[in-house]
């Protein structure tokens, strides 16, 4: 039993204790259920700041790292199905790095947002946030496909259930819908993974990045069968219809995870799966896959300008916003790909932020039109002032973190061979100067211009606890636009690694 | 009948003695107190599955070959006995609530398990037909045990009705193979294929006699209309029996005859099984979206399984996967076995009578009331719907890979396919229990809970860690000389 406290192994269960403890609590004793669950989730961040500081960022794949790249292998034999096994095969780099510290950054935060948004059935909703936690570091530790597999779908049920039962008005057809979008997605992704298996024998991904050769023949299908997966996830354009239904319903904990981590997976898997194991599909696919990022970025923003309610808006700006990343993924040079990377810790923080605020605000108002807000600012400075901030780092004002991201992917997506045209960034900037467009249109909704309404007049504004959720979200917005150096340190030899497995499947291709 | 013979057999004589003497001793109990006859059976079949337990892992014949004992038919008898053990759990209380208790309800159980045990361990055409009958007379007056109810009494009759229609289809067959062959033992019917004495047609179209008859045992589409009235109509416990063991002999049936006698038929028959493999998933799972009888949804939830269960059979004609293909069959059926006793159980407890309570609304506010109740049931959707850590997900993914590994992707996706269109209706109960308000009314029964949590553990703790089972399926190979 020695690899359970191997520390990926460690960082993917730990919630699991708290998950026992809260299961051993009464229903009523509703402050200790919420304590166990922040210390539960703070531990789980403290870990994965312990495998931060083991990880070697340094350490190259071409400087001797059998491994492809991955740190602190675990290797364990689960299951064997007539010689072909499923292992417990984990593995980290910087990529994964990164998404984990997201996730286990997120989970705190989102943790106590809860405190007063959450009142009914307190013990039901910890359990199920926690078991959430544990699926969404297990989908970006785990190499095993089956594995992997298996922490995808089972993130879905946490949220199904947390959408259900925690959401607005018609959080049952939003929950519904989402697993079944969702699954219906994964559904083509376990054909593809049972394939691999049987033509290469193997499900570990250490082993089937080097033995790709034996699928190479049914790439596209492949490539086709997990990129249907990861794009609803992500989601892109056009199978981005559950998200704003399950944004808007679900509770504000809820959205923040959603937005910050499991639209991540999607995107991750592009890069752990799809570019590795089938390069040459890969990198042929990518003009149509640039085409969908585009469309998702201008539609995603035109729509967003649309909204009447407010959780909307927020949530068509994350089709634009992750049309970005995919945008700066499928450029596959070492701009586009790091810049993707970063803009999705960045997407993680800012649209996190945006939710929380309108949490904030949905809990004293009880409603989230846009035109039951207006001048705000006069009643409530504190928020506006975080609100404005956040909100520039969502639109990519220079100096904030969405500045960075934003360039990185439209310079690497300008010089990208594969696009083989400037034209794809050119359409895409565009998306920038809309994103300003809808992000200062809601703030001069809500928070400028005269006070219309009585109601709002007294409205407090944030309170200890609510500042101090936002404040290490803001940190981290400072910190990625004025030294991005560090993150990019991070995923450097990844990001090396994958751009030079693009340009030589680019290479070979006809 | 030499010692030998005996002692193969030995199990199956246990069950058929103790039922007899059991009949006898009924006549002495009570009324009030037939939980004795319930106590004395169980006992009996416990017994049965220790002598099970000791010959596994050894292959005997009797009875001039014509019954056979190897790893499969002990599998098999494995799970005719627990899925009777259950039965039993769930009706001792339940028969009372309803004031339908007698003690034969016991009784023509355990008839009804010895046919099925025979049935696994057939290895001649006229035993299969014989282990059919035992099998299926004793079911036909079980679906008709809540006797003054008019559904249980339609039930009964459907039931009969199509089971003699199918017991037809098997002997009609049979007569055919006969006919073709001059044979009904297994493995010369096989032979004189080889040989080339056979007549291809007519043994061609006897197999495909024999094929529907037991298309309308495992109610494979189209075959199956009768299920979802008989499943409904009659008592719960019966109906939770008849998702597990009937089904269960059923594939046992089919996967002998097809593998062992009908080997060199594959070519012709294959398509067949394909076409209806795909057409008992779609349907069942199409079906299944529009019930509100919890009842009705799992009646068309076993049709979808036994399409499920029909695809490990397509590629078994290949000889380089027809261990998978047996091992992925009986893997997922334990797995389907459990999940439905689980299910099946939360059904019983939450039955009134006049059949009330068994309408999807009534599971309302379930989650609120009865929390382990709810959680077993959500355990078995979900493992029913295929979801990773139940035991129904590595029962797909077996029977996946199967599928894939005979060349059969595009069946493997229909099966993917329609488990989406499955997690549909499963979900629905799960939203009903734990999303909507209400005030259930469950039985104060420790035995249907208990039989409830324990199957729902079985399934997510086997989902952990399936490799013991995977181990059981591998090793319950076929003999097949």
């Amino acid at each position: 039993m020695n690899f359970l406290f191997h520390p990926l192994m460690l960082v993917t269960l730990f919630p699991l204790v708290g998950f026992a403890v809260i299961a051993c609590l009464k229903s009523e004793q509703k402050n200790a259920i919420r304590w166990t669950a922040l210390l539960t989730s703070l531990v789980t961040f403290g870990l994965s700041i312990g495998v931060l500081l083991q990880f070697n960022a340094a350490l190259s794949p071409q400087g001797g790292n059998p491994q492809n790249g991955m740190q602190m292998l675990l290797q364990q034999d689960w299951i064997s199905f007539g010689g072909l096994k499923v292992r417990l095969e984990m593995g980290v780099d910087g990529l994964s790095l990164l998404m984990v510290l997201l996730t286990t950054f997120l989970m705190p935060i989102a943790i106590l947002s809860t405190w007063t948004a959450v009142q009914e059935r307190v013990k039901g909703f910890m359990l199920f946030f926690l078991l959430l936690e544990v699926g969404m570091t297990g989908v970006f530790l785990s190499l095993d496909l089956v594995l992997f597999y298996i922490f995808w779908e089972f993130t879905l049920l946490p949220m199904y259930f947390l959408i259900g039962g925690w959401g607005g008005e018609r959080r049952i057809y939003a929950a519904v819908k989402f697993f079944l979008f969702t699954m219906a997605g994964s559904v083509l992704m376990l054909v593809a993974i049972l394939f691999i298996g049987m033509t290469a024998n193997s499900f570990s991904w250490v082993e089937l990045v080097k033995s790709r050769a034996a699928f190479a023949g049914s790439g596209i299908w492949l490539f086709i069968a997990f990129a249907v997966a990861f794009a609803i996830k992500v989601p892109m354009f056009p199978l981005h219809t559950w998200l704003p239904d399950a944004h808007v319903e679900a509770p504000t904990a809820g959205s923040v995870i959603l937005a910050g981590v499991l639209l991540k997976m999607g995107a991750y898997g592009f890069l752990r799966f799809n570019l590795p194991l089938f390069p040459e599909a890969t990198v042929q696919a990518a003009p149509v896959m640039a085409v969908l990022a585009v469309i998702g970025i201008l539609y995603g923003a035109a729509v967003s300008y649309m909204q009447k309610d407010l959780k909307k808006l927020v949530a068509y700006s994350s089709v634009s916003h992750l049309g970005f990343v995919v945008l700066g993924i499928f450029a596959f040079n070492v701009q586009g790909i790091s810049g993707a990377i970063l803009q999705m810790v960045n997407h993680g923080l800012s649209t996190g932020a945006l939710f929380l605020i309108v949490g904030f605000l949905y809990e004293r108002r009880h409603t989230r039109q846009l035109e039951a807000f207006g001048g705000l600012w006069k009643v409530m400075p504190v928020m506006g002032t975080l609100a404005l901030i956040v909100t520039l780092s969502s639109m990519g004002l220079p100096g904030l973190n969405g500045f960075v991201g934003e360039f990185t992917i439209l310079l690497g997506s300008f010089n990208s061979s594969v696009y083989g045209s400037p034209w794809y960034a050119g359409v895409a900037a565009l998306g920038v100067i809309l994103a300003a467009v809808y992000l200062l249109f809601m703030m001069e909704k809500v928070f400028l211009g005269p006070l219309t309404h009585a109601e709002n007049r007294i409205l407090p504004d944030l309170n200890a606890r609510e500042i101090l959720i936002l404040v290490p979200l803001l940190v981290l917005i400072f910190w990625i636009g004025l030294y991005p150096k560090f993150f990019f340190d991070l995923m450097g030899p990844t990001v090396d690694q994958l751009a030079a497995l693009a340009k030589t499947a680019g290479a070979v291709m006809p | 009948m030499t010692q030998a013979d005996i002692i193969t057999i030995l199990p199956l004589i246990i069950v058929v003695a103790w039922a007899v003497v059991l009949l006898l001793i009924d006549l002495w109990i009570p009324k009030r107190r037939k939980g004795i006859t319930a106590v004395l059976a169980a006992a009996g079949l416990a017994v049965t599955l220790g002598f099970v337990l000791r010959q596994s892992g050894s292959v005997l014949t009797a009875a001039n070959g014509m019954v056979v004992v190897d790893g499969f038919s002990s599998t098999m008898s494995m799970i005719f006995l627990v899925s009777g053990l259950a039965a039993i759990a769930l009706a001792y209380d339940y028969l009372q609530r309803m004031s339908i208790e007698r003690g034969e309800y016991y009784i023509l159980l355990m008839f009804s398990i010895a046919g099925m045990m025979l049935m696994a361990s057939a290895y001649d055409l006229i035993v299969v037909f014989l282990a059919l009958e035992l099998l299926s007379i004793p079911l036909y007056i079980l679906a008709g045990f809540a006797r003054p109810r008019p559904d249980s009494e339609e039930a009964s009759l459907k039931y009969f009705l199509l089971g003699a229609f199918a017991s037809g289809f098997v002997l009609y067959g049979t007569a055919l193979v006969y006919g073709a062959t001059a044979h009904t033992d297994f493995l010369r019917i096989s032979q004189s294929l080889v040989d080339g004495q056979a007549n291809p047609y007519l043994l061609l179209a006897g197999a495909g006699l024999i094929l529907v008859g037991f298309g309308f045992k495992v109610a494979a589409v189209p075959f199956h209309h009768w299920a979802p009235d008989v499943y409904q109509g009659a008592p719960s416990p019966v109906t939770g029996f008849m998702s597990v063991a009937v089904k269960a002999a059923g594939f046992a049936a089919l996967l002998r005859v097809f593998i062992t006698a009908f080997g060199g038929l594959a070519v012709d028959l294959t398509p067949i099984l394909y076409t209806l493999a795909a057409l008992t998933m779609l349907g069942g799972n199409v079906l299944a979206v529009a019930q509100t009888n919890i009842k009705r949804l799992l009646a068309y939830s076993s049709i979808a399984n036994a399409g499920y269960l029909l695809m490990a059979f397509v590629p078994y004609g290949n000889g380089a996967v027809l261990s998978d293909s047996v091992a992925s069959a009986l893997f997922f059926l334990v797995g389907y076995g459990l999940t439905s006793i689980g299910a099946w159980a939360v059904v019983v407890a939450l039955e009134q009578v006049e059949g009330k309570g068994l309408e999807l609304k009534d599971f309302a506010g379930l989650a609120r009331k009865y929390p382990w109740l709810a959680l077993a049931m959500l355990i078995c959707m979900l493992s029913f719907t295929g979801v990773p850590l139940t035991l129904g997900f590595w029962g797909k993914f077996y029977l996946f890979r199967t599928a894939v590994l005979g060349g059969y992707t595009s069946l493997a996706l229909i099966g993917l396919v329609t488990s989406v269109i499955s997690a549909y209706y499963y979900l629905r109960v799960v939203v009903m229990m734990y999303m909507r308000a209400g005030e259930p009314q469950a039985a104060d029964d420790v035995w249907v809970r208990f039989t409830a949590v324990v199957a729902a553990l079985a399934v997510l703790g086997f989902g952990f860690i399936p490799g013991p089972l995977l181990e059981m399926a591998a090793h319950a190979i076929l003999r097949l000389q």
